[in-house]
């Protein structure tokens, strides 16, 4: 379960949170939309730990241990998975290279046993064929010359692989067309779990057909501003964000 | 992926400004006087009873070294060298030649021991590795031992000391030396030329592919000690070698001059692979120790469809003035230059190569990456020429560098001529930052950031470190790790 409590944060003495509160069963798929600018983003980056804000008051809480006070590395081997909107490429390293060496450090930082090559091996050719990424993308460079919609499934496939309890979407939908984010969101329903709780963060209502949540939040200024089921996307998607917004003023 | 693990691993164990290889080893050591001269040039050339020709060969090469003035175009700064303030031949007392290891002065046999090269052959048999290696193994002036040499000499192919070679193949030393680098080639050749100590000599015979690496293992111990090496290796037609060189120096407080000189042959259809590991103790994080590395470095693809290839991985020095090249005199032959240049603290780097293309259809190909740290400067010098007989000359370079941090510079000085509209050159460069973004992407999949640093750096430089022999890869692997600690904040 993750609980955030009047969360303020701030990046370059700008403030972007404003007394942000927020929880998320475990088994949640929650739903956070708003207007560009309301700190979406900041809030996906200041749960994962992206060095450059700063946190002037609340907490954030994972199954009870506070969030705030662990590197970006440490909260990753937690449960802590960002999908990144714009997925970074690393040349001359190949994805299952980047693979190997990822899932191997979360496991030795919880203290388990790192993969042996065959067994890790067999999870990714496992993981990546449900996926359908071919096996020669593998092979690649991580992300360098993908296209947008294999970048996004290979977010998805890392996610699947390195098994996260608290898993965040930043805009995974942005840049797929309707194949593409099908089979995106078709990997992200297969991952759905009791004991694992999903924060996705979206402009358009056109992902929550697909990726179907249990609450969805609306964002404005930095805070939550009204809170709602599945239809309250519909009521956004029909009205647009102009009333949620008044109320925050 | 082990290996990164590994290189962190490494790198974790180090501390701050520990360079690895620093000891010094107290032997005791006959020297030539302090300072040049006429008379310093006769010592050394006493020393190793050589033969007239190659006294008056020196003796010329230092009347006309007198005459020249010290290169200062390259991007390094540094305080003046005061050449008579140096000592200019030192080697251990027990030698000149000990006939086999049993008659190597044990202390020595312990320096290369905990260096880590094996100089025992039946340690060399008795370990794990698959492929052997014969070393030469030089420290400070002298060749103090040559393994595998009765082996190698059944498949015909000479390896030994260059002073030893002066006097059992007088006529391929007096033929080649020289021959590719001119005594009057460059102030710093010039210097070695005159006052050279030894190196190594590798004569591939017609036909022969060398039946293991060779190496040349060199190491400065004394203090206010030059070393100037030698080597000349020649492969004769159809022949093949693969050659290593490493070298390493003890951590002191004063500069050290390393002016070395390399000439490659190669006759029709022969190939000279020629990688280095370069670790010279590079100084401390405030600049202070370290050596100058003034290196000349030069392959004459002299037959047709001949090939030299350098395969480069600096990492040590204060100052690194190199410019391994190749002449491409044969029809159809090839020069190839893969480096990695590493510089950290306030090292100055400035390396590339010179690739002439002389005869018809030649190629070459240049794969430089340069990685800058701390508050170092790391330069690539590169010319790519094709003379006006020089028809459908191509040569492809690529030059990538990568900074790590906000007070370190990289630069890019390319230098292409083409006299022969036939020729295709071309020429791509990049610099690029490790950014935080992709350090928080790695770092969000769970590496730690020195563990994401590793990563990007080893990616970065897969190209060039997958021409390097297999053991060698493996350990500039973890040179690489080790150079950058620190660097990431």
């Amino acid at each position: 379960m993750l609980e955030i409590r009047n969360l303020h944060a701030e990046i370059d003495g700008k403030k972007i949170i404003n007394g942000l509160s927020l929880t998320v069963n475990d088994g949640e798929i929650a739903a956070i939309m708003g207007p560009n600018g309301s700190g979406k983003s900041t809030l996906s980056y200041v749960i994962s730990g992206r060095e450059g804000y700063t946190v002037t008051d609340g907490e954030i809480l994972l199954d009870g241990a506070n969030l705030l006070e662990m590197d970006a590395s440490v909260r990753a081997a937690k449960g802590v998975f960002l999908a990144f909107q714009y997925p970074l490429e690393i040349p001359g390293v190949t994805t299952m290279t980047f693979l190997k060496a990822c899932m191997n450090a979360q496991r030795k930082a919880r203290g388990e046993a790192e993969f042996s090559t065959p067994d890790f091996m067999k999870r990714v050719r496992a993981g990546a064929e449900k996926l359908g990424v071919p096996q020669d993308m593998l092979r690649r460079a991580l992300n360098v010359g993908f296209s947008g919609g294999e970048k996004k499934r290979m977010e998805v496939l890392q996610m699947s692989l390195l098994e996260p309890t608290f898993a965040i979407l930043d805009e995974t939908d942005s840049g797929l067309d309707i194949d593409a984010l099908r089979i995106v969101a078709d990997g992200v329903n297969a991952l759905r779990d009791p004991k694992r709780s999903f924060l996705v963060i979206t402009h358009y209502q056109r992902l929550l057909d697909y990726i179907v949540p249990d609450t969805v939040h609306v964002m404005s200024k930095g805070r939550i501003v009204k809170t709602g089921g599945k239809e309250l996307a519909l009521e956004l998607e029909a009205n647009g964000y102009r009333d949620f917004v008044g109320e925050a003023a | 992926m082990a290996a990164v693990q590994e290189t962190v691993d490494r790198v974790k164990s180090v501390d701050v400004d520990a360079y690895k290889y620093g000891f010094f080893t107290d032997i005791e050591s006959d020297k030539a006087p302090k300072g040049l001269s006429e008379d310093t040039v006769r010592f050394i050339s006493a020393k190793k009873n050589e033969p007239v020709w190659l006294t008056e060969w020196r003796l010329d090469a230092y009347r006309r070294w007198l005459t020249m003035t010290e290169p200062d175009w390259a991007r390094v700064e540094y305080p003046k060298i005061d050449y008579q303030d140096l000592y200019y031949y030192s080697a251990p007392k027990s030698s000149p030649g000990p006939k086999n290891l049993d008659e190597v002065d044990p202390e020595l046999l312990r320096v290369y021991e905990k260096l880590g090269i094996p100089l025992r052959e039946q340690e060399v048999l008795a370990g794990v590795q698959e492929r052997r290696v014969a070393v030469d193994a030089v420290f400070d002036s002298v060749s103090v031992a040559t393994t595998f040499k009765a082996e190698l000499a059944k498949a015909g192919v000479i390896f030994c000391p260059i002073s030893e070679a002066v006097h059992s193949h007088p006529e391929l030393v007096k033929k080649y030396l020289g021959s590719v680098v001119p005594v009057t080639d460059n102030y710093f050749a010039t210097l070695n030329s005159a006052v050279f100590s030894d190196g190594s000599f590798v004569y591939i015979p017609p036909g022969v592919r060398c039946p293991m690496e060779l190496s040349t293992y060199f190491r400065i111990n004394e203090q206010n000690t030059g070393q100037f090496e030698r080597t000349l290796i020649i492969a004769d037609k159809g022949s093949y070698v693969s050659y290593l060189e490493g070298c390493t120096a003890p951590k002191r407080d004063e500069n050290q001059l390393h002016a070395a000189v390399v000439e490659l042959i190669t006759h029709d259809d022969a190939e000279i692979k020629y990688s280095t590991v370069q670790n010279w103790y590079p100084g401390d994080s405030e600049g202070k120790g370290g050596i100058y590395n003034f290196v000349t470095k030069r392959g004459d693809c002299r037959g047709a469809r001949s090939k030299i290839s350098w395969t480069q991985v600096e990492t040590g020095s204060a100052i690194t003035w190199k410019y391994p090249s190749c002449i491409l005199r044969g029809d159809e032959s090839r020069g190839e230059f893969y480096s990695i240049a590493i510089s950290n603290g306030r090292q100055q780097v400035d390396s590339g190569t010179k690739m002439i293309h002389l005869g018809k259809n030649t190629t070459s190909r240049i794969i430089s990456k340069g990685i800058s740290a701390g508050r170092s400067n790391n330069t690539y010098r590169g010319q790519v020429s094709a003379h006006r007989k020089a028809t459908n000359a191509r040569n492809f370079t690529n030059c990538d560098s990568l900074l790590i941090g906000e007070t370190c510079g990289a630069h890019t000085i390319p230098y292409i001529e083409a006299k022969n509209a036939t020729a295709v050159f071309e020429h791509e460069a990049t610099t690029s930052k490790i950014s935080e973004d992709q350090l928080f992407y790695c770092k969000q999949r769970g590496l730690s950031a020195e563990e994401a640093t590793a990563l990007i750096v080893n990616g970065f430089v897969r190209d060039v470190l997958q021409q390097l022999p297999m053991e060698f890869a493996v350990e500039a692997q973890k040179l690489i790790s080790i150079s950058l600690e620190g660097s990431v904040g």
